[in-house]
């Protein structure tokens, strides 16, 4: 994965996170965001990983990881537990979408939500040239992937609004981490979304 | 040969047992009241100048204090947990003072149902207390106050011994830094105390108990013992896992049509029990599996754990296998919700084994990178 991109959408997520708030981390990996979100802002963190190696790293970076499965839901987290609940690009690889998008807002006051968007221009080249698109932000091929569900903005907008949930804010980046100001489902490659209730 | 192969699985090498001796009374939870006690210990590694790289190791229902490294006189004798224990290992001795202690009420040393009654000059017997993790727990801190031993940089253990740990965290908030809970429980389903009372029932019926006075008729009540170590082993493995090592074989020479030992199975049962029963005490089996019953820390607040909890201060790691159903991944899942509606520090690892309830006394390569991982962080 690209180091700015990747740093870009922490970025964003870090200047949403106010000093002492709680933070589940969904897909947390080595707990590289949840790391800078405590020592940064100042957030009480915990995450939910499934891989084995993931949860030794999170362990190893000090993290208060959570080994379980998202596919089996939040059971367990309480009511409004978190200020923010985050599903950094990780929401393409979930197979119960809708249950995973309700109990962030069960569990949480806020849903961070990013991915990639399928809709970005070099994705449909490479879809117009007759092959799946491989890019910094689906970096994987055809037959490698973890990802689940490919889908755009428009498509995230519209799951949203059936769901009746509330979109307070979105960002979207290019493949360099830059911010995309218009026309975002052509020209942006991943999207940042935060939602309530 | 064989000496030298022992020798060089054990990273402690020799050890050799102390006793503590406690004059001051301790008021058991049960009411009634210790005159004195004593409890014998086995340390490893050494004990920094700020007395801060201490950790303690309890023990389950049938552990002792003997946690690494081998006797003096047995070679072959080596600690339960030495897998986990030593140099470079997770539980590092270059770093860490271990302590291991035999509960009161054991039978390896410490105060129990087979020590002398000092009001009787006989051995206590049946009327030795029903002692509770909470017991322990304030006994265990007697040590460490012997010890000079404030804080411990961490408490652990694994399934009852995971239960000292966390009571550990709620009797002295301010004496454990980290509290590790392995393969445990918040308290005892009501199937675990079944398979307890028919552990006990098998014993309490051997006419060799004599109610617990056994030592003075000159007997011990063996078949007992070895039933109750029966159903317990077959609770402590995994289904999979009896398949897999035992299956439907047959013993050479099967094939009777009689009771007497024909599957693989019935065998290892019988070996395991045949020799729990020959050096373990029916007494303090009772008080063992009493003890597990006995353990709920949410009783006094309403059954809400999260609020029994509330007033840890130590680090929780908490750690569960796949294929524990005696303790079952759920089990220590309550725990991880329950500190984390608390917002207390806690990481949880769901490790993958084949062993069951066994699985944390394995030496398996994940679960101990994420001990050694955990405790490297546990900075003394």
């Amino acid at each position: 994965m690209n180091q700015t991109a990747e740093r870009a959408d922490f970025d964003l997520i870090a200047s949403w996170v106010q000093p002492g708030e709680r933070v589940l981390d969904l897909g947390c990996s080595d707990g590289s965001l949840l790391k800078r979100l405590i020592e940064e802002r100042g957030a009480q963190g915990y995450g939910v990983e499934l891989e084995d190696s993931e949860v030794l790293a999170a362990i190893g970076n000090g993290i208060n990881v959570i080994q379980g499965n998202l596919e089996q839901g939040l059971a367990g987290f309480d009511d409004g537990t978190f200020d923010h609940v985050v599903l950094s690009r990780t929401l393409q690889t979930v197979r119960h979408t809708e249950r995973i998008l309700r109990e962030m807002l069960r569990v949480g006051r806020e849903a961070v939500v990013s991915f990639p968007n399928f809709a970005y221009w070099e994705n449909r080249l490479a879809v117009m040239g007759g092959r799946m698109p491989v890019s910094e932000d689906l970096p994987y091929e055809w037959f490698d992937t973890p990802n689940l569900r490919f889908f755009t903005l428009l498509d995230f907008e519209s799951l949203c609004n059936s769901l009746g949930l509330v979109i307070r804010e979105r960002q979207v980046l290019d493949e360099a981490g830059r911010l995309v100001l218009e026309e975002p489902n052509f020209l942006g490659s991943l999207a940042v979304y935060r939602l309530g209730r | 040969m064989r000496l030298f192969l022992d020798l060089e699985m054990s990273g402690i090498g020799i050890v050799s047992a102390q006793r503590a001796h406690f004059t001051q009374p301790l008021k058991l939870k049960g009411g009634s009241v210790l005159p004195a006690f004593e409890l014998v210990y086995e340390t490893y590694g050494t004990l920094n100048a700020a007395k801060s790289n201490a950790i303690l190791v309890c023990h389950a229902l049938s552990g002792n204090h003997h946690l690494a490294g081998h006797t003096a006189d047995n070679p072959a004798n080596i600690g339960w947990w030495d897998n986990i224990i030593g140099p470079g290992r997770p539980l590092d001795t270059d770093r860490f003072f271990v302590v291991g202690v035999n509960n009161l009420g054991g039978c390896h040393g410490s105060t129990g149902p087979a020590s002398t009654n000092p009001a009787t000059d006989k051995p206590w017997g049946a009327d030795f207390p029903v002692v509770t993790v909470e017991d322990w727990v304030e006994s265990q801190a007697r040590l460490a106050d012997q010890l000079g031993i404030d804080a411990w940089a961490a408490v652990m253990g694994g399934s009852l011994g995971g239960m000292q740990a966390l009571q550990w965290s709620l009797s002295f908030p301010e004496r454990i830094r980290h509290a590790l809970v392995i393969a445990a429980a918040p308290k005892l389903s009501a199937e675990n105390i079944a398979f307890n009372e028919v552990a006990r029932q098998a014993i309490l019926t051997d006419p060799d108990f004599h109610g617990g006075h056994f030592y003075e008729h000159g007997v011990l009540p063996l078949r007992g013992l070895r039933l109750a170590r029966m159903l317990g082993h077959i609770t402590y493995l995994s289904d999979n896992q009896m398949a897999e090592k035992f299956g439907r074989r047959l013993r050479p020479g099967a094939g009777s049509y009689g009771f007497d030992v024909e599957f693989e199975i019935e065998s290892y049962l019988r070996y395991q029990g045949d020799k729990f029963a020959g050096v373990f005490d029916a007494n303090t089996y009772l008080r063992m599996t009493r003890a597990l019953d006995y353990f709920d820390p949410a009783l006094d607040f309403e059954d809400d754990l999260a609020r029994a909890l509330a007033r840890a201060r130590a680090k929780f790691l908490i750690v569960a296998f796949s294929t524990d159903w005696r303790f079952s991944p759920a089990r220590s899942r309550e725990l991880v919700h329950a500190m984390v509606h608390n917002g207390q520090a806690v990481a949880y690892a769901e490790i993958d084994s084949v062993h069951g309830h066994d699985s944390f006394l394995m030496d398996e390569p994940h679960y101990h990178a994420i001990i050694d991982t955990y405790l490297k962080r546990a900075t003394p």
